[in-house]
């Protein structure tokens, strides 16, 4: 396919009751489906002659901590034959657990370690889920919103003790988040804001 | 009576001067054959994603200098392509062509410096008293137009920060001419040294398929035979507007690797050269006030700009509700941002894609049946910087 529009009419006709939402923007494809049918939808991209998603370029999370599917999983592909980007999306619950891509594409080995380490999200068949990015020994998920920017503990070499120890974060003066938003109308885009929020209240 | 062998477990760094950096490669030996690597890696996790969440857009270009620390403006330019992308605003020319130079300056930058330690690695000094000198030249360039050798903090959504210093186009046009001479000596040193390529031939091959399963990119992918270069295939800023070569390798070695790197370096300066010679005077940011801060001159003069200039560097601009993936050619591969705003001044989520860290995932299958001295050679062939690998 060389064109991102028949691309999306193939996938969808291909497809049809996996493939819940897709649209053509910044020319790329953002195709959501289910999370049961991922390693379905993802074999049949990687294989089928006319799309050819032959590499997993990356896979993270999105979390919105107020909805109740939390977590959207996303996986970024890309056609090297084609010259095409794929981002596909799914949306789960904060305690499901999710299919592995590792026999699929090993790349997504460490990927999916990373997203398990950041934001908790469980894989089942996954070869080796271990944190990758954190120190041994870490506890949270840094990643997610309600995680704070500081941290909870923090690591100091102790004179007393002669070891390096783990303690709560102690900071001198608390963590500024200022509100900028402006009190009085001066350009447009503030306006628009402002009348969004009006219709709220 | 049979003996019993034990494989023996190898603890390798994550303080030795062949990981490249913080790595801790546990490595399990048969005799002198490596079975099986396991690298630890986010010894240097610094949790950039999570303070890019926190800082507004422009505070957040500073750290994109910190992921591979020695081709810094090359992460800037993809933060940089996201929010232009988004926000739909058009880059001058003439910034578009400051972006590219800097962007193959930091090529060079990083190619030197892969380039001379991997020969350290396998025993040669020389290069990499050589090479570093020219680093530091190109750093001195990058002083001139930032401010700093290291961390420019210099592209900007819609330009970059400041016009060039009079008398830079000059130096550099000036390298261009002197720095092919500095990669044919490199080449004298190494390119038929007999140790340097009893080191590296058919050590860590990488077929195609594997390439793309393992999600290479750059080099990594291009030394194995694939043709793939994002300045050629998705073309960004003015690159489709320069010409240039891609070497690509045939054995996907380690060696074939280094000559790749080699070639690539000769094209820079030539994609240099023809951006310095196409470069017009001209703006070098977008002239919306909402986005690019105004000059010094008008803020004393403007009660508009005084306030354009508050309103940037307090609140920050906003950038509308979106979701991008957005890459660039980074001297190591494919360095991806995955941007989504949601409306305000800061990135609701900013997933940075560093191709070192696929790299170094396939370390496990690359060294699996190599001898232990091998680990430094494919591990520098690789080209890990851990600013990126660990972010």
């Amino acid at each position: 396919m060389n064109n991102l529009i028949d691309l999306e009419k193939k996938i969808n006709s291909e497809l049809a009751t996996k493939i819940n939402k897709s649209s053509v923007k910044h020319n790329q494809i953002y195709v959501e489906i289910d999370k049961e049918d991922l390693i379905d939808v993802v074999l049949f991209l990687k294989t089928h002659k006319d799309i050819k998603f032959r590499q997993l370029i990356d896979i993270t999370v999105v979390d919105y901590p107020e909805e109740t599917q939390r977590f959207k999983i996303v996986y970024l592909f890309l056609s090297h034959e084609f010259n095409q980007r794929m981002i596909l999306s799914y949306f789960i619950n904060e305690n499901e657990v999710i299919s592995s891509l590792t026999p699929v594409f090993p790349s997504a080995n460490w990927m999916e370690r990373e997203v398990f380490d950041m934001y908790g999200v469980n894989f089942k068949d996954h070869p080796d889920l271990r944190r990758i990015l954190t120190d041994y020994g870490f506890e949270g998920h840094p990643l997610r919103k309600d995680f704070p920017l500081t941290g909870h503990s923090e690591v100091r070499y102790s004179e007393e003790q002669k070891k390096v120890i783990n303690e709560p974060v102690k900071l001198e003066q608390n963590y500024r988040n200022f509100d900028y938003e402006s009190p009085w109308e001066g350009t447009k885009y503030i306006k628009e804001i402002k009348e969004t929020n009006d219709k709220k209240n | 009576m049979t003996k019993k062998i034990k494989n023996l477990n190898l603890n390798f760094g994550p303080q030795h001067p062949a990981a490249h950096g913080v790595l801790r490669l546990i490595l399990e030996l048969d005799g002198e054959v490596v079975e099986k690597a396991d690298p630890h890696i986010g010894l240097l996790h610094r949790g950039t994603e999570k303070l890019i969440e926190n800082k507004t857009y422009m505070q957040a270009v500073p750290y994109f200098d910190r992921l591979d620390y020695v081709a810094p403006m090359n992460q800037e330019h993809a933060f940089a392509l996201a929010v232009e992308k988004i926000l739909q605003i058009d880059v001058p020319i003439r910034a578009q062509y400051i972006r590219v130079m800097f962007c193959e300056i930091g090529r060079i930058l990083s190619h030197i410096l892969n380039v001379t330690t991997q020969a350290l690695d396998v025993g040669a000094l020389t290069p990499s008293l050589w090479g570093f000198e020219e680093r530091e030249t190109l750093m001195t360039f990058y002083e001139r137009a930032s401010g700093s050798r290291l961390h420019a903090n210099y592209f900007r959504a819609g330009g970059v920060h400041q016009d060039l210093p009079a008398g830079l186009e000059n130096d550099i046009a000036k390298f261009c001419e002197s720095f092919p001479k500095i990669i044919n000596d490199l080449e004298n040193l190494l390119t038929d040294n007999r140790i340097f390529k009893q080191r590296n031939v058919d050590i860590g091959i990488v077929s195609k398929e594997d390439a793309l399963d393992y999600s290479f990119s750059g080099v990594m992918i291009r030394g194995s035979g694939i043709p793939w270069d994002l300045r050629k295939s998705q073309p960004y800023d003015c690159y489709d507007q320069i010409d240039f070569k891609i070497p690509v390798g045939k054995n996907g070695d380690c060696y074939d690797r280094y000559l790749c790197r080699i070639e690539e370096m000769k094209e820079s300066v030539s994609i240099i050269k023809q951006c310095l010679a196409k470069m017009e005077k001209g703006p070098i940011k977008t002239f919306d006030g909402k986005i690019s801060p105004p000059s010094k001159k008008d803020i004393k003069q403007s009660m508009e700009a005084l306030i354009h200039h508050f309103k940037l560097f307090t609140e920050g601009y906003r950038v509308p509700k979106d979701e991008i993936y957005t890459a660039v050619e980074a001297p190591k591969g494919e360095f991806g941002v995955y941007l989504i705003s949601d409306g305000s001044s800061k990135p609701y989520k900013c997933k940075i894609r560093a191709p070192g860290f696929s790299h170094l995932q396939s370390m496990d299958y690359l060294i699996k049946g190599h001898m232990l001295a091998d680990v430094p050679a494919v591990l520098g062939s690789l080209d890990i910087v851990f600013g990126e690998v660990d972010r």
